[in-house]
């Protein structure tokens, strides 16, 4: 069994969460955002996690190298509110053990 | 007045396979539902997705989806009330309840079943500062009047088919028409997207890229939107009417307002019994409920469904004795005068 990762997740309220994620669920970022209760239910992962909503968007604050970006996070996020250079859809980012570390905060609901 | 024995809130596929379990049952059913047609998230968000976890279905695509299940409950004959959002709810001296819809229209039966889902979608408003104040005095999230744009010069926002349609046919009607999207490429029909960029050539369509409307000028109503443009100064463009379509977005709406007991923008429902909420005779099935262990799968709003028009049968027939049948068994009677049932065995004797 592998070993679960830290991140570090900046909610909508401004608090800074440290927690373990595992990397042998399969589980998405916007996934372990919402087990963790880190944002109210029905205001994330709205669509279920098709990149067809943005409700989980994302700033990448720390410098890891994430997968890159598919057609489908780009067009949303091409339509998406409070976008910035490092936006990202967390529902389009598998956990993976190279993501230690990672710190991301969650773009405002929309 | 339009009434029924079950009047269900959400034409996604938990509100419309009520309508064959409550038809097994012979209760009528009447459905709501903000969108203008039937199928919810299923027609709405996905229906070219493929969905793997309905039951005999190894794949099915979600609009798909929705078609078998208006086949099947067909021979029920539901009514529905598409395109108006159900407002308030009232509850009479007789334990029925009366719900309206923001149109106005009325409908009344002793059972409310909300499977809204995850809420009414609503139009994704964007982050421009006041922009309430200008609703409905210039800026509008939905084109329902063409006309209300004639000769006026018009500014859409968005990058999807919505914003590219309306900007294509609004060409003939208004005035002027500027489209602003914050990239070059649009998620449209190609089709649309080479058409825009006809209109564009032929200067029918004043196309901004990259660009977004970042704030709105007016007083009492819009005159123009300040729209920010990568590499430019912020400009003013005078318009009428500023149009901003990016998509729609599920909020529990109008129904939080009821006096049912929400959790997680949820409603609670008794899920040891019957799913019904803390009022009795409104019950909440499919993802727009909550109780210990909620999965939100189409599979298990169906199985909640038909827990729930059992219970419903018995609260408008509280004397009369009910034995669930199979289908196969009983068969299936359409209120349409349609009657499905198994063949009967051929019985040959031998002499």
């Amino acid at each position: 069994m592998e070993q679960d990762i830290t991140l570090k997740i900046k909610d909508r309220e401004g608090v800074l969460h440290e927690i373990l994620a595992p990397t042998d669920m399969a589980m998405n970022l916007m996934e372990v955002v919402r087990s963790y209760e880190l944002a109210p239910e029905g205001t994330i992962g709205i669509c279920g996690g098709m990149a067809m909503c943005a409700s989980c968007q994302c700033y990448v604050e720390s410098d890891h190298e994430l997968p890159e970006m598919g057609p489908d996070e780009d067009m949303m996020l091409a339509e998406a509110f409070h976008v910035k250079e490092n936006s990202r859809l967390g529902c389009q980012i598998q956990i993976t053990p190279e993501m230690d570390g990672l710190e991301i905060e969650l773009a405002p609901e929309s | 007045m339009i009434t029924t024995d079950i009047l269900i809130i959400g034409a996604g596929p938990t509100g419309l396979f009520t309508v064959f379990e409550a038809g097994l049952l012979k209760l009528r059913c009447h459905l709501i539902d903000a969108l203008p047609q039937a199928g919810g998230q299923c027609s709405e968000i996905y229906p070219k997705k493929p969905i793997y976890d309905i039951p005999a279905y190894p794949e099915i695509l979600a609009g798909d989806l929705t078609d078998k299940l208006l086949e099947q409950i067909k021979q029920f004959e539901p009514g529905f009330t598409l395109g108006e959002r159900a407002e308030t709810i009232e509850k009479q001296e007789d334990g029925s309840f009366v719900v309206t819809t923001n149109k106005g229209t009325q409908h009344k039966a002793p059972i409310v079943a909300i499977a809204g889902g995850l809420g009414s979608f609503e139009p994704r408003k964007p982050p421009i500062p006041q922009i309430e104040k200008f609703e409905d005095k210039g800026v509008e999230y939905m084109i329902r009047e063409p006309e209300l744009y004639r000769d006026k010069d018009v500014v859409i926002s968005g990058g999807g088919d919505s914003a590219l349609d309306w900007s294509i046919f609004l060409t003939d009607v208004a005035k002027s028409v500027t489209l602003i999207h914050r990239r070059n490429e649009f998620r449209g029909a190609l089709d649309s997207v080479e058409k825009v960029q006809e209109l564009k050539n032929s200067g029918k369509i004043n196309l901004i890229t990259p660009a977004e409307v970042v704030d709105i000028v007016g007083e009492s109503k819009l005159t123009g939107v300040v729209v920010k443009q990568k590499d430019k100064e912020n400009f003013i463009l005078e318009a009428d009417h500023f149009i901003p379509l990016f998509g729609l977005s599920p909020k529990l709406g109008p129904i939080a307002n009821w006096g049912l007991e929400i959790e997680k923008n949820a409603i609670k429902v008794n899920n040891a019994l019957d799913y019904q909420t803390n009022i009795p005779g409104i019950y909440a099935i499919g993802d727009v409920n909550t109780y210990p262990g909620k999965l939100k799968l189409i599979l298990c709003g169906f199985h909640e469904a038909t827990l729930m028009c059992q219970s419903a049968y018995q609260r408008i027939f509280p004397n009369k004795k009910y034995v669930m049948k199979y289908t196969t068994v009983g068969g299936v009677d359409g209120f349409d005068g349609t009657r499905k049932e198994a063949p009967k065995a051929v019985i040959k004797s031998i002499d």
